[in-house]
């Protein structure tokens, strides 16, 4: 054993895993243990595999996904709060052959973004939406957002969301699944390596159902975000089955192409 | 042709190869989308025009298109143009080439339907967020809203900025004659790649990614792109300015007007002229970059200026910054959507600069 190089590791008949390329190595800025990094390689993956790496348009958000486009090596425009829906409806309007998709966190999509996104469903704009729901706001620091369990704590609901003043969680992908507009709605997750398959495959057929022009497709990650929530990624994984999957729970929500 | 200047628009924009047109309806300028959706024009030039959910949407829209290297536009009026105001700071962050046309009513608030030019600090100072600026073209006849679509879309490209087009609701509404641009194609995608390589229209293999955005995390970088938005402003002011003259060469008192308020300066002219008094009339064309060598030039020669506008009183303030003391300026204007006759303005000349 003493006698084994570097190359007799590193050796093509050893790969197990391999990184795609469409994910670039610029170091990611997101926490350890986010769900943004996974979901990321997913479309990393999906882009690749599909081979539609120069044909696919990002949007990115904002929120701590703003700087999505550093990492994925295709080309991206980043919208103003909430408005992504709005540039990707005239991106595919006016590049209909080109795959067009956003990247929205909760607070971005469920509250300042819900006429954009609404109306671009409504529509049935021909675009991917991949909405990472982790139930705060996490680049500003963990305030409530629309989609806050109630009880759950945040910066601006410090003794829990009450539903007296707050409201009820916002479950949008329920919502946009009653429209006509929408083929395709699927809530996923990425805290296993069973989720993460799941994930994938939604992801990618998310991106085949958006070539067949039959209307828009939403992905919802319902995701941690364990800085914000104040637990280790472990805890947040598992407060997170407990807690938000019965309010956000997993599996298709609609699909009008399969069906 | 006889028509509108809400329609010359969307006939200029449809034959200087727009590529699309996103809005939402208000009044006065709803003929601009109307005209649009008769025309159809996605039969013929291939060019988009959709409807959008809010003026919120619009310009976001606008965005995204003239990121794609497409070109894009909109049109609303005054509490429309506020709402776009947070996408017309990223467009001009994020150097996007884009043209928004205003066809202005009275405010505050939902205010009239009637013509106003209050919006002008709005146009002209950047009205959102961070250091920008906006060339802004003030169309004073309908010949000149379909002329200016077309100088608002290469000033935008030129100078990588959103344009736009001040009108008011008279401009918009009043039809007169009109002889509309020739046709220009749209450009093909391959030119578009060529012309801007910044577009996001897809990452060519081999290529490096394009990404639109205004956002720096460094405060450096960050004070390098404003210091290239100045650098461009600079140019804009040195290479842009347009005005007309009326009867300013031995004028003793000028008037400054821009738009239908210039309309009626013209006749105030006249007036003043029949009576023995010699008066001009300054029509600034672009109200950024504004033409403040012309008024400084002026103001060694003449005895005062009187700034007519359909505000409180707002271009006035770039008369007087550009005048510095040198002449009295004097102001005079209606509010709410009500419009001076040429005979008020004359009188505001005669009282406040004269006797």
């Amino acid at each position: 054993m003493n006698n084994m190089n570097i190359t007799d590791i590193v050796n093509p008949a050893n790969l197990v895993y391999k990184k795609n390329s469409v994910l670039n190595d610029l170091p990611m800025h997101y926490c350890p243990g986010c769900s943004h990094g996974v979901v990321h390689k997913l479309l990393g993956d999906i882009i690749e595999e599909l081979n539609i790496q120069e044909q696919t348009i990002g949007v990115a958000p904002v929120g701590c996904a703003v700087f999505a486009y550093k990492y994925l090596d295709i080309d991206w425009q980043q919208a103003a709060h909430g408005r992504a829906p709005a540039l990707a409806t005239a991106i595919k309007r006016l590049l209909p052959d080109r795959y067009v998709f956003t990247y929205q966190g909760d607070g971005d999509l469920a509250a300042i973004g819900t006429a954009e996104t609404l109306h671009a469903c409504n529509r049935g704009e021909n675009i991917v939406i991949i909405y990472i729901n982790n139930g705060i706001y996490g680049m500003t620091g963990g305030q409530m957002a629309p989609t806050t369990l109630l009880g759950m704590k945040s910066t601006t609901s410090p003794k829990g969301r009450m539903y007296e003043r707050d409201g009820n969680p916002l479950d949008m992908p329920k919502l946009l699944a009653e429209l006509d507009g929408v083929c395709y709605v699927t809530r996923q997750a990425v805290h296993t390596v069973g989720a993460v398959k799941k994930c994938r495959r939604a992801i990618k057929k998310a991106f085949e159902y958006s070539a067949l022009n039959k209307g828009t497709s939403i992905v919802e990650v319902v995701s941690t975000c364990n800085s914000g929530w104040k637990m280790t990624p472990d805890f947040a994984n598992r407060w997170m089955v407990e807690n938000m999957f019965s309010k956000y729970p997993l599996g298709d929500i609609k699909d009008t192409i399969q069906a | 042709m006889l028509m509108k200047g809400n329609e010359a628009i969307a006939h200029a924009a449809i034959r200087c190869g727009c590529d699309g047109y996103f809005g939402y309806p208000i009044t006065p300028q709803s003929e601009v989308m109307e005209t649009l959706m008769e025309l159809e024009p996605w039969n013929t030039t291939g060019m988009v025009v959709l409807q959008a959910e809010s003026e919120v949407a619009s310009i976001n829209m606008v965005y995204g298109a003239a990121g794609c290297g497409k070109k894009v536009m909109t049109s609303s009026s005054s509490p429309g143009v506020s709402l776009m105001q947070e996408g017309i700071s990223y467009m001009a962050g994020a150097e996007l080439p884009g043209v928004i046309v205003n066809v202005m009513r009275g405010g505050p608030g939902l205010g009239t339907i009637q013509p106003s030019q209050a919006d002008y600090f709005q146009a002209v100072k950047g009205g959102g967020h961070g250091d920008y600026k906006m060339p802004t073209l003030a169309p004073a006849s309908v010949q000149e809203m379909a002329d200016l679509t077309v100088l608002a879309f290469d000033l935008a490209f030129k100078y990588l900025t959103p344009t736009m087009l001040l009108a008011d609701g008279i401009i918009g509404q009043m039809m007169e004659k009109v002889v509309l641009p020739p046709y220009q194609p749209r450009l093909t995608e391959d030119e578009i790649r060529a012309k801007y390589p910044w577009a996001t229209l897809g990452k060519p293999h081999g290529k490096k990614p394009n990404h639109i955005t205004s956002l720096e995390l460094l405060s450096e970088d960050m004070e390098n792109l404003n210091k290239r938005l100045q650098a461009r402003y600079r140019t804009l002011e040195k290479e842009e300015v347009r005005f007309e003259e009326i009867a300013c060469e031995d004028a003793d008192y000028v008037f400054v007007a821009f738009g239908i308020s210039a309309r009626v300066c013209q006749k105030a002219v006249e007036i003043a002229r029949s009576e023995g008094i010699k008066a001009g009339l300054l029509r600034p064309i672009t109200l950024y970059p504004f033409p403040v060598e012309k008024i400084k030039e002026l103001s060694n020669r003449v005895k005062g200026f009187t700034v007519i506008e359909l505000s409180a009183g707002q271009m006035v303030e770039d008369v007087r910054l550009a005048v510095n003391g040198k002449v009295p300026v004097e102001f005079y204007g209606r509010m709410g959507g009500v419009v001076p006759s040429p005979n008020e303005a004359f009188n505001a000349l005669k009282e406040k600069l004269i006797q």
